[in-house]
């Protein structure tokens, strides 16, 4: 059997953690399709299918699936769930609200951020905020799954040579409706995809030290910028900074923490970056139990020396 | 507008859990258990939907064992009129809760199903977008506001690049996340009225659904621990050992 991958992207271009999530469909059959949901998304259906791996590219347009609700998008992946034995989205805000609906209409169970692919049904994930990894083996038929990215590398964006096939939307705008969206608008690298994360928390005191503080050292270092809960829940960035069990899992080559304590909730979001800098005044702080690297200390005197330093 | 909220029993978010030696789970012997975070900021916007004279009755349900009776009666001091617990010993996945919920929805009729977006032990984020499903209820997951008006509820939701609004017809069900409201904490009034309140004993197994795990665990097993790091003297020596022994930089 085969299995189908839920592209990731904004109908004008393909999300890498569609990349990752092919890397795990491949781990599950050797048969992959890519499925893009949208409205005038034919040069995602492109880029997906240049994909190493990807066998086909089904491409389901309408004005109704422009701003990919979940009612409507389901409805398409449950009709053409059919024909697939696995059918796998990444873990993000888009995959997280569609595949649930999907895998109740098909009255199977859904395996939440798999992290590794055991068997064609047997997956490890993580439970309890990754404090403990659960390998669970499900009875179902059909495996509706989101795949957590940071545990599957990101297939060859190029090197495929995937037709494209359109096929009808199914009718059913569903009963929600679009109003706006609010995007946070950045030149700085995507924070799932960044090869270096400065990461701040509350010990930053405020938005206007963010940008004072470290901007400067995310410019240097060409670094996304992340933060904990405790800095968005004051307003010093916005909640897409979040990394963290509720916030966003990322897994750069380095992750620098600054005035950040190091909750269990945090760590769960970034623990399994190659390198960890933490930055803290407190010596104590549980986040330099993770920190291959601490630099106890002021965090407004070391960051703005360690950006002179680089 | 009737609002039923969901509310789960877990293990408090402060434990540090351990998986137990034979790798059948997690060690949940004298652990702290408490209401879900979520949970809590689902209940505490339903109460303040009644207190803004829009909800007329807010009900809680949790469905599992007969412990969930204290989430229930904490969920009543911080405000809901009245509890149904949907009784079982039975493991309940998602699936199964959720075809729970269908079940309550439909004897309940309400216009607001609320209920955390993730379960803080088995990490799943599914429950509320299955129940939407199953009911054919339109869903906002992700909440951080919920404005209820003219038979519609328009919700800002969390998503990965930063805010999305949608609308919804009623009836629906919304998801919340941690900014949606800061929960009040019940006063010891509240919690002696909530001891008189109603709390309805349901037994699953009287209910005529299939609760059947559909997973199995395998295995619950420590993940991989990082080796223990250095601390570093100054600036300096971090810039060289990024540079030369970890060279990311
Ligand atoms: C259900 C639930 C889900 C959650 N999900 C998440 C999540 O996804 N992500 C997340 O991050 N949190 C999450 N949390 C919150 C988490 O429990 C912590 O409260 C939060 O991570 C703390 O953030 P912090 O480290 O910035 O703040 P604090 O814990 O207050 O730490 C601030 C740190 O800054 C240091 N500091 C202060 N001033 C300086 C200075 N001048 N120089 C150097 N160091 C300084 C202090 O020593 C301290 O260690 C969640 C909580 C719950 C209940
Ligand atoms: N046993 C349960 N009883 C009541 N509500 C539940 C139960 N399990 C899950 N929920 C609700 O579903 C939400 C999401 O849980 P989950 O899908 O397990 O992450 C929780 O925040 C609760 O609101």
């Amino acid at each position: 059997m085969t299995a189908l991958v839920i592209a990731e992207h904004d109908n004008q271009s393909l999300k890498a953690a569609t990349l990752n999530t092919v890397t795990a469909a491949l781990a599950c059959s050797s048969e992959v399709d890519v499925l893009v949901v949208g409205n005038a998304a034919e040069a995602v259906a492109q880029a997906a299918a240049q994909i190493t791996g990807v066998r086909k590219v089904i491409l389901v347009e309408a004005d109704f699936l422009a701003d990919q609700l979940s009612e409507p998008v389901a409805e398409q992946i449950v009709v053409l769930a059919a024909a697939y034995e696995h059918v796998l989205a990444p873990s993000t805000a888009h995959g997280k609200n569609v595949m649930p609906r999907v895998a109740a209409k098909l009255d199977v169970a859904q395996l939440t951020d798999i992290i590794k692919v055991v068997s064609t049904d047997t997956f490890e994930r993580p439970i309890y905020a990754g404090s403990a990894i659960a390998t669970v083996q499900t009875a179902d038929a059909k495996k509706v799954i989101t795949v957590r990215t940071t545990g599957f590398n990101p297939a060859a964006a190029t090197g495929g040579a995937g037709a494209v096939e359109k096929q009808a939307a199914q009718a059913g705008a569903g009963k929600s409706r679009f109003v706006s969206r609010e995007l946070t608008k950045s030149d700085r690298p995507e924070l799932t995809a960044a090869k270096i994360i400065v990461s701040g928390g509350r010990g930053l005191g405020s938005g206007e030290n963010f940008k004072k503080v470290l901007e400067p050292l995310a410019d240097k270092l060409n670094a996304a910028i992340g933060a904990s809960r405790a800095a968005v829940d004051a307003g010093f960035v916005t909640n897409d900074y979040q990394v963290g069990q509720t916030g966003k899992i990322v897994a750069p080559q380095l992750y620098i923490a600054v005035g950040i304590s190091g909750a269990i909730q945090h760590l769960a979001g970034m623990k399994d970056s190659k390198v960890i800098v933490a930055i803290n005044k407190d010596p104590d702080a549980p986040i330099f139990e993770v920190a291959d690297y601490g630099l106890v200390g002021d965090l407004f005197e070391a960051v703005p020396e360690l950006v002179k330093a680089l | 507008m009737k609002i039923l909220v969901a509310v789960k029993r877990v293990v408090d978010f402060n434990v540090k859990v351990r998986v137990k030696a034979d790798q059948s789970g997690v060690d949940l012997a004298n652990v702290k258990m408490s209401m879900n975070p979520f949970d809590e900021i689902a209940i505490e916007e339903a109460v303040r939907l009644k207190e803004a004279g829009i909800a007329t009755e807010v009900v809680v349900i949790s469905a599992g064992p007969t412990q969930c009776q204290e989430t229930l009666r904490t969920a009543l001091a911080i405000g809901a009129d009245r509890a149904i617990l949907a009784e079982t010993d039975a493991e309940l996945q998602p699936l199964a809760v959720a075809k729970i919920l269908k079940a309550v929805c439909e004897k309940e009729q309400p216009q607001l199903l609320i209920m955390g977006k993730q379960a803080i032990d088995d990490d799943s984020n599914q429950t509320g977008q299955m129940a939407a499903a199953l009911l054919g209820w339109p869903q906002a997951t992700f909440a951080s506001k919920l404005t209820v008006a003219n038979g519609e509820a328009t919700v800002i939701r969390e998503v990965d690049g930063g805010l999305e609004t949608i609308a919804l017809t009623l009836p629906a069900v919304v998801t919340t996340d941690l900014r949606l409201n800061e929960p009040r904490y019940a006063t010891l009034p509240n919690i002696m009225k909530a001891k008189k309140k109603p709390l309805d004993v349901q037994p699953v197994a009287a209910m005529g659904i299939d609760v059947a795990p559909r997973l199995k665990t395998l295995k619950v097993t420590e993940p991989p621990k990082r080796s223990g790091g250095i601390k570093v003297a100054d600036v300096a020596a971090l810039v060289a050992k990024l540079k030369n022994e970890a060279k990311v930089i």
